[in-house]
């Protein structure tokens, strides 16, 4: 169903369809201007953009976790709540590994399992599959106090993969992680993505992590916050670590940097200048408040 | 490292049995009123028939109390975390037994109640219910709200949620109530016990403290006291075990850390 070499082909119908989503909370602060975009399976989209530009918001609408105000999302041409009668799963990645600390490794990972009433034998064979997968085969047993960040994190993406899901949706995943484990764990990420086919939509805000791993960046701009620019990242995979250090990687950084710049320096869109100067009062935007 | 725990607290008991016995036989004080620690422990064995029995009905009390309160406590907790609304209705009323002192409502309960026994369980639950009540909702409600939208996420029922996740999240609030609870059961029994002041069958130790007062009894006196003081004692180690035991393999309070 997937094509091998990730390029997208027109007639499949998209994974992913939002169709001019909105979301305004119930205090009166616009988080989303209305956001038209379309993710072919097999792509990895990452949403980038400063705090406050809605891309949490974004992504959690197309989990189903909050409601658009207005407008529709579609998943594998169902609403969230159908999902399943499209025989597609998707699975979620929080910004922390949100691990039960009572249980062990291994009974982290089955929770999804658990919770959906799977049979015990089967469950446990992909689990222990799903370990293997981050690598973390040694440490079923352990508790998750006992793991570093970076292994929470991988337990927690390990969850996700247990219900073997076509579509990940990630939220800052390695946010907190240090730049030497971060790189790992998205290296990493890239070989799951293509060894399974995936489709992922990634939150960062980071320009590096977007180049690195994205074959499309969609950036985003706060207050309020909207979708401004998309850059396509032609790059062949594998992307080595070369890739970080090379002309081409510098370049697209730059072009996402410029654009994010851009808008920033614009402001935003006249129609919406009572938002702004409400918003911009402050030094911190509250339109996070999701997170 | 390891023997301080218990090496010390010990050592500071000696001295402090030491320095009593010295002054005793320094200052000539007669044992009515101060007993030497000799004489509190032969009286302690001499009287065993009377204490132990006494022992025996205080410490049953204090376990019913102490049923009677976890149960409700968990039963009315997980009652407000149901709904805010009960909770809000309720919560004024749970402050009131709090506040409430246990020797001014005690006669009543007496005169309503026929059984000694029941009246005395009743007073002492009183004592010990609100603790488990405060504790355990503020467990149910510490949930991690990731992990509370990974549940919800993945359809998880009310009950899933329940088991998997909120009672889980309480346990170490729970366990902390069930330290402060289990002292008050006892305290709240001695204390009814006092008020009831009845004699008969089925007497406790607050019961041979009071008749070893009007006797001037004072040895007596101080064996029960001892006997009421190590039941406390014990019943807070019983606590800390089983504390230990659930939640020693993964709450940051029961982990050993390397110092």
């Amino acid at each position: 169903m997937l094509s091998s070499d990730q390029s997208i082909i027109p007639n499949v119908s998209p994974a992913i369809e939002i169709l001019s989503a909105d979301k305004t909370y119930s205090n009166g602060t616009r988080a989303l201007e209305p956001v038209d975009l379309k993710i072919q399976p097999g792509e990895f989209v990452t949403l980038l953009g400063p705090s406050g530009c809605g891309k949490s918001t974004l992504l959690k609408m197309i989990a189903g976790l909050l409601a658009p105000t207005d407008g529709r999302i579609l998943i594998w041409s169902k609403p969230i709540d159908r999902v399943e009668s499209s025989g597609h799963k998707l699975a979620f990645v929080f910004q922390e590994a949100t691990l039960m600390p009572w249980s062990r490794v291994r009974a982290n990972v089955c929770l999804p399992l658990d919770l959906h009433g799977d049979a015990k034998d089967e469950a446990e064979k992909r689990v222990n599959d799903s370990l293997e997968l981050v690598g973390l085969s040694k440490f079923a047993d352990a508790y998750p106090r006992e793991l570093s960040g970076g292994m929470q994190m991988r337990v927690s993406i390990a969850r996700a993969l247990v219900t073997q899901p076509d579509l990940l949706l990630m939220d800052e995943p390695f946010g907190a992680l240090d730049e030497i484990t971060r790189n790992k764990l998205d290296s990493d990420l890239l070989d799951l993505w293509e060894k399974k086919k995936l489709t992922v939509v990634f939150v960062t805000h980071s320009i590096y992590e977007a180049v690195y791993l994205s074959t499309r960046v969609i950036v985003m701009a706060a207050r309020p916050g909207r979708v401004v620019d998309q850059v396509n990242i032609d790059e062949p995979y594998p992307r080595g670590h070369d890739f970080r250090v090379s002309s081409q990687f510098a370049r697209y950084a730059k072009t996402l940097q410029d654009s994010l710049l851009r808008a920033a320096a614009m402001g935003a869109p006249a129609h919406s200048a009572s938002d702004v100067s409400t918003g911009s009062a402050s030094d911190e935007p509250t339109n996070e408040a999701a997170q | 490292m390891k023997h301080q725990k218990w090496l010390l607290p010990l050592i500071v008991a000696v001295f402090a049995i030491a320095l009593w016995k010295g002054l005793v036989v320094a200052l000539d004080i007669k044992p009515f009123l101060l007993p030497g620690p000799d004489l509190v422990v032969q009286t302690l064995i001499k009287d065993w028939g009377l204490l132990g029995s006494a022992l025996f009905n205080t410490l049953r009390i204090t376990f019913f109390a102490f049923l009677a309160a976890v149960v409700l406590g968990s039963l009315i907790a997980f009652a407000f975390v149901q709904s805010k609304w009960i909770e809000t209705a309720f919560f004024p009323y749970a402050v009131l037994l709090q506040v409430t002192p246990i020797v001014a409502i005690a006669p009543l309960i007496i005169i309503w109640v026929k059984n000694p026994t029941v009246s005395l369980v009743i007073c002492a639950t009183i004592v010990a219910l609100f603790p488990m009540i405060s504790n355990t909702t503020l467990g149910l409600r510490s949930v991690n709200p990731g992990l509370a939208s990974y549940f919800k996420m993945n359809r998880a029922s009310r009950w899933q949620t329940l088991v998997r996740l909120r009672i889980p999240s309480a346990a170490p609030y729970f366990f902390g109530g069930l330290r402060i609870s289990s002292g008050l059961a006892l305290i709240g029994a001695v204390v009814a016990e006092f008020v009831a002041g009845t004699g008969g069958t089925g007497v406790g130790l607050a019961y041979q403290i009071l008749q070893s007062g009007y006797q001037l009894n004072i040895p007596r006196m101080f064996a029960a006291l001892l006997l009421i003081t190590v039941a406390g004692v014990l019943l807070f180690v019983l606590m800390n075990w089983l504390s230990k035991l659930a939640l020693g393999h993964w709450h940051e309070s029961e982990v050993k850390h390397e110092e």
